[in-house]
């Protein structure tokens, strides 16, 4: 397949999805005319306004609207725009959404997707346009979570997300739409899916294992390189889903490495990388010498002068600097037993 | 205090164009982190609604909000700062574009979830209910907002509570891309919905800044003696596109042609020149004030960006950050 942006790519899953299957129906804000980030160009034009919705500005209609119609049975894609305004609609998605399955006792399915875009990546978007909040999806039971940290991750877990019978979110990041890849083979069908729940290792090391998602995966990698130059292989591995979540990647990894530094955009205070670091430690106690560290965003709100984003956003510095940390308070494994 | 007359408005109004046209010639040359929503065109609204406030009054604007800010009396050179990323910024460039506020002017912010100000706005009005100050509260929000959920929850409570607020609609006629009529059943979004909470239905042309000058003063005045909200829409444009990022390709050039002949600036300079001003004179504050804001920038750009140390400040009430031991 071609090299897409990963705009190009989101548009190309939605595409390919709703050529596959009529049940798949767009809404958003200016999605008709393509959308603020362009990631709905030309799906009006080619599949017709019935299956590509304009909505008012109205999160809460354009997600209860989504569940209703999952319910009678389409699929519908809802667009998001910025993803720091599921706080406008948090009620439809995690009290409704989330539940409605479970509530039922299993009657009502909700094959639907919320996508939108998310991350700080240092635009200057600021506090309530720059968030990482795949967090805030990750307390709710019941919603599938999906990160792609690059085109090709943009388009295989779209197209999954929008063929998985539950409500997944899918998170793109702001600062990745410009990013551009050659798509790699497709499926036998042609079709590009990736599954949902199945992490990637991006590159393999010995020495310590970095966990990333969206767009830490990129920042972990540069990090890598720069450790390589000081002799420091570090394996660096991509979530890509956080609901399902590809533990036994991690903990295979870092059975290997002894080592372990999550990377998480959004601040740590409770960031889904304290998870990671929580079934590392309960699960692989035995195989770490060092204790698991995390990197995260700023405990604050996100600033929007550059000096100041500078200064909470994770960076290659600070990922390589946690490293170099975790190097140095490591632990002969023999002693741990 | 009394209320300015056509000649300040008119200096005003040309304040604020020359402020977001160097705004605009910033962020083109890539000076500003962020995004940027110029209100250029809308000037009337904001200096027409200003006049008629006093200084213990509340008002609250939008992303597009610079307009808002400036007109209460924010300082030109802070609210450059924070746009701009320097030292001295009017929320110490925590805040961006997007998200003005001076509460020393009685503008208590710029808002960029569409709608949250609303409700905001209520909470402010109630408050000066209960103290009985006196104190009005001035709401602006766009055509777009009309159709979240925030907007009816707030006007409802207003009209219930009979809080002392105006709720002014800044009619552009676009949310972002899409024209307002695509996605209200009604002609006018705030107009036709005012009726469901069983307020009049006031509209005034946004383009005149001594008709919002009357109509809104009117809203105060019955929001000071107790009268309870208004919901007033004014209709106007944006001469540029939604953000400073969009060329508004989406518009017809005949329409955008019309509305330039109706600019804020043009009427207001017509009335004046008409009642007696010597145009020179208004060429005169024209070229100063651009002068004088081509040195602003000068001067600001001069300044470093703030600290670093900056970003951890301010989360708590003491100051810090911290959110364990
Ligand atoms: C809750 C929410 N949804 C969507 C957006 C994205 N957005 C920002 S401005 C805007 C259009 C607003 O239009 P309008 O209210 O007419 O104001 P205008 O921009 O024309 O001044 C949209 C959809 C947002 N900021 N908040
Ligand atoms: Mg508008």
């Amino acid at each position: 397949m071609a090299e897409l942006t990963y705009r190009q790519a989101v548009a190309a899953a939605l595409a390919q999805e709703m050529a596959r299957d009529d049940r798949v129906v767009l809404l958003g804000e200016d999605v008709a005319s393509g959308g603020v980030f362009k990631t709905t160009g030309g799906l009006r034009e080619r599949f017709g306004a019935d299956r590509v919705w304009d909505t008012p500005i109205s999160e809460q209609a354009i997600a209860g609207a989504a569940m209703g119609a999952a319910m009678a049975g389409l699929r519908p894609v809802a667009e998001i725009m910025f993803a720091d305004f599921y706080a406008t609609c948090w009620d439809q998605v995690a009290n409704e959404i989330a539940k409605v399955r479970y509530m039922t006792g299993g009657q009502v399915s909700l094959p639907l997707v919320l996508r939108g875009a998310n991350g700080s990546g240092g635009l200057g978007f600021g506090s309530q346009h720059g968030q990482s909040v795949e967090n805030w999806a990750m307390t709710v039971p019941g919603l599938k979570i999906a990160s792609p940290a690059g085109p090709a991750e943009a388009f295989g877990l779209l197209a999954a997300a929008i063929r998985d019978d539950d409500p997944v979110v899918v998170f793109e990041h702001k600062a990745l739409y410009g990013r551009k890849e050659a798509m790699p083979d497709t499926g036998p069908d042609g079709e590009h899916v990736l599954p949902l729940g199945q992490a990637r290792t991006v590159r393999a090391g010995r020495d310590v294992t970095l966990v990333g998602l969206s767009i830490t995966v990129g920042t972990c990698l540069a990090a890598a390189d720069e450790l390589a130059a000081e002799g420091i292989e570090a394996e660096v591995i991509d979530l890509r889903t956080l609901v399902p979540l590809d533990a036994a990647a991690v903990l295979s990894s870092v059975a290997r490495t002894g080592r372990l530094v999550v990377a998480e955009e959004n601040p740590g205070q409770l960031g889904w990388g304290a998870s990671i670091a929580a079934i590392a430690a309960q699960e692989a106690f035995g195989d770490l010498a060092a204790p698991v560290t995390r990197v995260s965003g700023g405990n604050v709100p996100l600033p929007v002068a550059a000096s100041l984003e500078a200064e909470v956003d994770v960076s290659v510095s600070r990922i390589a600097g946690a490293v170099r940390g975790v190097l140095g308070a490591s632990r002969p494994l023999s002693s741990t037993g | 205090m009394g209320v300015p007359d056509d000649l300040e408005l008119f200096e005003q109004m040309c304040f604020l164009r020359h402020f977001e046209e160097r705004a605009d010639s910033l962020y083109r040359q890539g000076l500003i982190h962020g995004p940027v929503h110029l209100g250029l065109g809308q000037e009337a609204v904001a200096v027409g609604a200003a006049s008629v406030l006093r200084p213990g009054d509340y008002s609250l604007g939008t992303y597009r909000g610079h307009a808002h800010a400036l007109a209460r009396g924010a300082p030109a050179d802070a609210v450059l700062a924070e746009l701009l990323g320097r030292e001295g910024g009017i929320c110490g460039g925590k805040g961006g574009s997007m998200h003005i506020t001076s509460v020393e002017h009685g503008y208590y912010g710029s808002y960029a979830i569409v709608g949250a100000h609303l409700p905001v706005a209520c909470g402010l009005a109630w408050a000066a209910r209960i103290r009985r100050t006196g104190q009005v509260t001035v709401c602006f929000f766009g055509d777009g907002a009309t159709n979240i959920g925030a907007f009816h929850e707030a006007v409802n409570l207003a009209a219930v509570w009979r809080l002392p607020v105006v709720f002014v609609c800044e009619n552009n006629w676009y949310m972002e891309y899409t024209p307002i009529g695509d996605v209200i059943p009604v002609a006018l979004p705030a107009a036709d919905r005012a009726a469901a909470y069983g307020l009049d239905r006031i509209v005034v042309d946004g383009n005149d800044v001594a008709a919002v000058r009357e109509v809104v003063g009117d809203a105060v005045r019955a929001a000071r003696d107790g009268h309870g909200p208004s919901l007033v829409e004014a209709q106007t444009y944006r001469l540029k596109g939604h953000s400073a990022a969009d060329g508004g390709a989406y518009r017809p050039a005949e329409e955008v042609a019309r509305w330039r002949e109706r600019d804020p600036l043009l009427r207001t300079r017509a009335t004046l020149t008409a009642e007696g001003t010597a145009a020179g004179k208004l060429d005169e504050i024209d070229a100063r004030i651009k002068a004088d804001l081509a040195e602003l920038a000068r001067q600001v750009l001069a300044r470093p960006a703030p600290d670093p140390a900056g970003a951890w400040t301010d989360v708590w009430s003491d100051g810090s950050w911290q959110w364990r031991n």
